[in-house]
C-alpha cells in the first residue's frame, strides 16, 4: 500500500530537500533580466507585492515592488529568497509512478490512467466517499473553486478538506457566528489610525513581519500595543504591556478584560443596544471574572489585566488582531469569540482605526477558504447543509441537486477514516500531512493503509514520498490567477515562467482527470481566467460575493476587496460601516464563553506545557522552504526554547539535547535558554519532519466547532538528554557553514554568548546567531 | 529632495531580511554586507541591523597601510580594492562602529558600500528598501521627521573623539550627538 518505497535517507538522497544558494546562471551582475514580473510572494497571507526577474525562462532574483500599496517594496527573509525554489535540484520534472525500488519517470497518460482508474475502482468497490480530496490554502482561488466543484461534479464524494482546516477555521467560525461573515474587517490601512491595538496570539514580527510596520507607525501615531503572548515575541519587546498568558487561557483573559470594561463603564451602550444581540448572556457570564479570578486562571497579574482595561476601554479608536495562537485550540473558536465581545462591547468596529482581525497564515488562507474546497461549504461562502445555497449551486453547475455530496469529513477526521478503512483512495495537493498535523505517527500509519494515494505537487513532500503516484505540479510562479490576502484583497499572480520539463500547471492537470472521468462538460476551461469567471458568477449572491471583480479590475486597482457585487460597485476594503453586520437583522452576536481548560491540562506526571509555532525564515511544513539554503542557513533546525529557571532545574544549558516527551510520543532536541518564554512552558516550531518534528508530541484534539488541533498547548515533560550537547549540529547544515566554524575555531576572539554556543557573527559577513 | 539612510534599532524585529536581501545586491554576487546581531538572546529578542556608517574621514582608510579603502565623491566608503588590498586587518579593528570584515575567501576587505550600484542610479539600497520594520530607512530627511518622533543624529563622540557619518542614527528627541563613553559625562569632557 501506500508504504515509503525507499528507505528515508535514499529518498531525500533522491528527492531532497536540498539547499540551494544561487540562482540559476550563477550570479550574474551584468546582464540584465529579460523581465521583470508583478506578482506577489507565495508565501504568508499578507501577499507582498514582489517583482520576479527573469532570465532565459528562469526566475533568478527580485527586484522590491515598491508601487504596490500593501508593502511598499518590503519583504520578510523568505520573500526575498522565494525565487530560489525556482530551478531547483529536487523539482519533479515528469510524473512518477512508484516502482518496488522507488520511482520511475512515465508520461502522463501512463500516470493519469492509473489515477482514473484506482478512483474508479474504489470509488465502484466503495463507494463514492471512500475517495478523498485534500487541497491546501497555499492554492489560488481558481484552483480552491476547481478542486470544490472536481470533488463534487467529478468524483461525487463529500470528502474533501483542506489543510486550512489546521489554520484560519477557528477565526472563519467565530466570525461567521458573531457578524455573519467570514473575513478581516478592515484593511491593514486602518491599524495606524488606531490609538490602542491589541494582539494577541499572533507573533507579527516572524510570522507576518510586514504588518511590523503598519504597528509601528500606529505607535508613532501614540498608539498604545498590548501584547498577549507566552513569549515575549519582537513585537512584544517593546509593547506598552505585555501580558504574559499561561497557554490555553486565552478566552479567561479576554472575559477579565471585559469584567472590567462593564464595571468601570468603558462599554458603548448605544451601539450595543442599537447594532448587537445577547450582550446581556454575555455580562452575566463574565461576572464572575474579577482581576484576582482572571489572574489565577491566567497566569497574568490582576494589575496587568486591569491596565490592560484601562488602555483598551478609554480608546477613542482601538483594533484588535489575532492569529493562530488563540485559534489553535480545542476552544479555538471559543477564544475567536471572547475577543470579539471585547470589540463589539466598545462599539469600536467599522469605523476607521476601528475594527478587528484575524491574520491569515497561509498564502491565500482568506480565498482558499470561500469557494467550496472546505467539506462544509459551496462557491461564494455558500453553505452544504443550507437547502437554498444547495439549489443555487446545483443549478449554477447544470446538475441534480441530489446529486451534489452532502457534508464530508474534516481534514483531520480524514486521516480518522483513513486509519479505520473507511476511506481507501486520496488524491492530495499542497498539503504536507506528515509534517503538519498532530501525531505524525498517526498520520504515517493512515497514509499507509490506503489502496491508492496521488499527490500533485512540484516537490516530493514527505507525505508525496507515500504515494503511488506523483503528478509534477506547478510552483506559484508557474501559474496565474487570484489569491485573497489577509485583509480580503483580492490580488493577481502573474505566471512568470512555465513549468519546466514534463510538470504541468496544477489545474489543467485536474480538469484533465475530470475530463477522463467523462465530466470534460463541466470544466471547459481555456484558461485560469476562464475558472475565475466562473467561480465570480457562482459566489454571485452568495455570502462572499466576488461577482463584480475582473482581472483587469484587480490590475488596475492593485486588487479589489470583496464583496463586490457588481462591475460598479468600488470594493469593500471596510466592513461593518454604519454598524451593519451580515446577519439577516443586520446585528451582530454576542457570544457567552465561559472558560474551559484545554484538552490535556499538566498534571504532575506531564508538568510543563508544550506550545509551536513558526520561525521566521521557514513557512509551513517546509515543503518549499526548507530546500532554500540562505533560510536554512538562518535557523537551521528546530530547537526547544526554555526559561533559565526551568533549565536550572533540568541542569540543561543552551545547545543541551532534551528530551520532550508527551503521551503521543517524543523528541530530542537542543535546548535554547532564553528569558523570553514563560518558566512553566516550552516552545518547539514545527516547520520539520520525522525525528524533529514538534507534531510527535502536540494532542491530536478538535474544536467542536472548527476541528482545528489544539497544536498551541498540550503537557509534555522534558529531561536532559544522555545524548549530550550537539551545538554544531544545531547551527551547522552545510559545507558554507562548516566553513565558518572552521573560521571561528581558529580566532581566538570568536565571541561566545553566554548560552555557551559560538556566536557565528560577523565571520565572513555571514550573521547566523541563534534565532528565537 | 535628498535621500539619505537612518538606523533605527530599537524598531528591529531581527527578522534578517536586510542580510538575505543585502546578498541579493548585484554587485555583492551573494554575498551579505551587513551585519544583525542579538544583543543578548537569552535575555531578549532584541537585534540590531548594523551597516557602513560611511563616515566623513573614515578611519578605516586613514588606517589602511596599502591605501586600498577609497570614499567616492558622494561620501561613499568602498570595499578595499581587490589588487591593493593585503588582508592585514587593520580596518576591521579600527572602524569604530564594527563593519569591515576580511573574507579569507576573497582575500579582501569587504563591507557595506550603501548598494553603490543601485543609489548610483537613483534605486534605494537593498536592506533599507525590503526593511519590514522600517529599523533601515533610505528616503528624504522632511519624510522622516513627519512620520517619526525620534530625531536622526550623525554625530558620534567617542571619549574625545568626534566622528561625524553619512548614515545617520535615530535617537531621542532632544539628543543633537550620540555619547558613547562614560568618560564623555565626566568632569573635564569636552567634545
Amino acid at each position: 500500500m501506500a508504504m515509503l518505497p525507499l528507505p528515508e535517507e535514499q529518498m531525500i538522497d533522491r528527492y531532497g530537500p536540498h539547499l540551494t544558494y544561487e540562482p540559476a546562471g550563477g550570479w550574474q551582475t551584468s546582464e540584465a533580466p529579460d523581465r521583470l514580473v508583478q506578482t506577489h510572494c507565495c508565501f504568508c497571507g499578507v501577499q507582498c507585492g514582489i517583482q520576479l526577474k527573469v532570465r532565459d525562462e528562469k526566475v533568478v532574483g527580485f527586484e522590491p515592488w515598491t508601487d504596490f500599496p500593501v508593502n511598499q517594496g518590503k519583504l520578510c527573509p523568505k520573500g526575498v529568497k522565494r525565487y530560489l525554489q525556482n530551478n531547483h535540484p529536487d523539482r519533479i520534472l515528469a510524473p512518477l509512478v512508484r516502482t518496488s525500488d522507488g520511482f520511475r519517470e512515465v508520461e502522463w497518460n501512463e500516470a493519469l490512467t492509473q489515477v482514473v482508474e484506482n478512483i474508479k475502482r474504489i470509488q465502484s468497490t466503495y463507494g463514492k466517499d471512500a475517495f478523498a480530496l485534500l487541497g491546501g490554502a497555499s492554492l489560488t482561488n481558481e484552483k480552491a473553486y476547481l478542486m470544490g466543484k472536481f470533488a463534487r461534479v467529478a468524483l461525487g464524494t463529500a470528502n474533501i478538506d483542506y489543510n486550512g482546516r489546521l489554520c484560519m477555521v477557528s477565526a472563519a467560525a467565530g466570525n461567521k457566528m458573531a457578524f455573519g461573515i467570514d473575513r478581516a474587517a478592515n484593511p491593514w490601512s486602518d491599524i495606524p489610525l488606531a490609538q490602542c491595538i491589541i494582539v494577541t496570539g499572533s507573533n507579527i514580527g516572524e510570522c507576518f513581519p510586514i504588518l511590523t510596520d503598519y504597528l509601528w507607525r500606529a505607535r508613532d501615531n501614540g498608539a498604545k500595543l498590548i501584547v498577549i503572548d507566552p513569549r515575549i515575541t519582537p513585537i512584544a519587546r517593546t509593547a506598552d504591556l505585555f501580558l504574559p498568558v499561561r497557554p490555553g487561557r486565552d478566552s479567561a483573559l479576554m472575559n477579565g478584560i471585559l469584567h472590567l470594561m462593564i464595571e468601570r463603564d468603558w462599554i458603548n451602550h448605544t451601539f450595543i443596544t442599537e447594532h448587537t444581540v445577547d450582550f446581556d448572556k454575555v455580562q452575566e457570564a463574565v461576572a464572575t471574572y474579577t482581576p484576582q479570578y482572571t489572574a489565577e486562571i491566567t497566569g497574568v497579574p490582576a494589575a496587568s489585566i486591569i491596565k490592560a482595561a484601562e488602555m483598551w476601554g478609554e480608546a477613542p479608536t482601538s483594533m484588535l488582531l489575532h492569529a493562530r495562537g488563540i485559534e489553535h485550540h480545542t476552544k479555538g473558536v471559543e477564544n475567536v469569540l471572547s475577543c470579539i465581545n471585547l470589540v463589539l462591547a466598545t462599539g469600536r468596529i467599522g469605523r476607521p482605526g476601528c475594527g478587528y482581525g484575524t491574520i491569515t497564515g497561509q498564502g491565500n488562507g482568506q480565498g482558499g477558504r470561500e469557494h467550496g474546497q472546505r467539506c462544509n461549504q459551496l462557491p461564494g461562502g455558500r453553505d452544504i447543509d443550507n437547502p437554498r445555497h444547495r439549489q443555487e449551486i446545483a443549478t449554477f453547475w447544470g446538475i441534480q441537486e441530489q446529486d451534489l455530496p452532502q457534508k464530508g469529513l474534516t481534514a483531520v477526521e480524514l486521516f480518522d477514516a483513513i486509519n479505520d478503512g473507511k476511506i481507501k483512495g486520496l488524491l492530495s495537493i499542497s498539503f504536507n500531512p506528515m509534517v503538519s498535523l498532530p501525531n505524525a505517527a498517526l498520520t504515517r500509519a493512515a497514509l499507509e493503509k490506503l489502496e491508492f494515494y496521488a499527490a500533485i505537487e512540484p516537490f516530493m513532500s514527505e507525505t508525496a514520498r507515500h504515494a503511488d503516484v506523483v503528478l509534477a505540479g506547478s510552483l506559484q510562479e508557474e501559474d496565474e490567477g487570484t489569491v485573497t490576502s489577509g485583509e480580503g484583497r483580492v490580488i493577481r499572480l502573474r505566471q512568470s515562467v512555465k513549468p519546466p520539463a514534463n510538470a504541468r500547471v496544477d489545474w489543467q492537470i485536474i480538469v484533465e482527470i475530470a475530463q477522463r472521468l467523462g465530466k470534460g462538460e463541466f470544466f471547459s476551461y481555456n484558461q485560469a481566467g476562464d475558472i475565475f469567471s466562473e467561480l465570480a458568477r457562482a459566489s454571485a449572491g452568495g455570502p462572499i460575493d466576488y461577482a463584480g471583480i475582473t482581472y483587469k479590475r484587480i490590475e488596475e486597482n492593485k486588487g479589489v476587496f470583496w464583496p463586490c457585487p457588481t462591475r460598479e460597485h468600488p470594493g469593500t476594503p471596510r466592513l461593518f460601516e454604519g454598524g451593519q453586520f451580515a446577519h439577516s437583522d443586520g446585528k451582530a452576536r454576542f457570544h457567552a464563553i465561559q472558560y474551559r481548560p484545554p484538552a490535556e491540562d499538566i498534571d504532575a506526571d506531564y508538568p510543563l506545557f508544550m506550545t509551536s509555532g513558526r520561525v521566521v525564515s521557514q513557512y509551513l511544513s517546509g515543503t518549499q522552504t526548507r530546500r532554500i539554503g540562505p533560510l536554512v542557513d538562518q535557523y537551521p533546525n528546530p530547537q526547544v526554547e526554555m526559561h533559565p529557571q526551568l533549565a536550572l532545574k533540568l541542569g540543561v544549558k543552551s545547545g543541551d539535547q532534551v528530551r520532550v516527551e508527551s503521551r503521543r510520543g517524543e523528541l530530542t532536541l537542543p535546548a535554547l535558554v532564553v528569558k523570553t518564554i514563560r518558566p512553566d512552558t516550552i516552545f518547539i516550531p514545527y516547520h520539520w519532519p520525522g525525528h524533529l518534528s514538534a507534531n510527535r508530541v502536540t494532542n491530536r484534539v478538535l474544536d467542536p466547532i472548527s476541528k482545528i488541533p489544539e497544536f498551541k498547548v498540550c503537557a509534555v515533560r522534558v529531561s536532559k538528554s544522555s545524548c549530550g550537547t550537539l551545538a554544531s549540529s544545531v547551527i551547522a547544515s552545510e559545507a558554507k557553514q562548516s566553513l565558518l566554524e572552521k573560521e571561528l575555531a581558529s580566532s581566538p576572539a570568536a565571541p561566545r554568548n553566554d548560552t555557551g554556543l559560538p556566536v557565528l557573527r560577523r565571520v565572513l559577513g555571514y550573521a547566523t546567531e541563534q534565532r528565537g | 529632495m535628498t535621500m539619505e539612510f537612518f538606523v533605527d534599532p530599537s524598531r528591529c524585529i531581527g527578522c534578517q531580511a536586510c542580510f538575505q536581501a543585502c546578498a541579493e545586491c548585484d554587485s555583492h554576487r551573494g554575498i551579505s554586507m551587513i551585519h544583525l546581531d542579538f544583543v543578548d538572546r537569552s535575555s531578549s529578542p532584541q537585534t540590531t541591523p548594523t551597516v557602513c556608517m560611511h563616515c566623513e574621514d573614515p578611519t578605516c582608510a586613514k588606517v589602511c597601510p596599502a591605501d586600498a579603502i577609497k570614499q567616492t565623491a558622494e561620501g561613499i566608503v568602498q570595499s578595499a580594492l581587490k589588487p591593493r588590498c593585503i588582508g592585514c586587518s587593520n580596518c576591521v579593528l579600527s572602524c569604530p562602529f564594527g563593519v569591515p570584515r576580511y573574507m579569507p575567501a576573497q582575500d579582501q576587505m569587504m563591507k557595506c558600500d550603501m548598494c553603490y550600484d543601485r543609489t548610483s542610479m537613483g534605486l534605494s539600497p537593498m536592506c533599507a528598501t525590503v526593511c519590514p520594520s522600517g529599523a533601515l530607512y533610505y528616503g528624504p530627511r522632511e519624510m522622516l521627521a513627519q512620520m517619526r518622533r525620534e530625531t536622526p543624529t550623525n554625530t558620534f563622540v567617542f571619549g574625545r573623539r568626534v566622528v561625524k557619518t553619512k548614515v545617520s542614527m535615530m535617537v531621542g528627541q532632544e539628543a543633537d550627538a550620540l555619547d558613547i563613553d562614560v568618560s564623555n559625562f565626566m568632569a573635564g569632557a569636552e567634545h
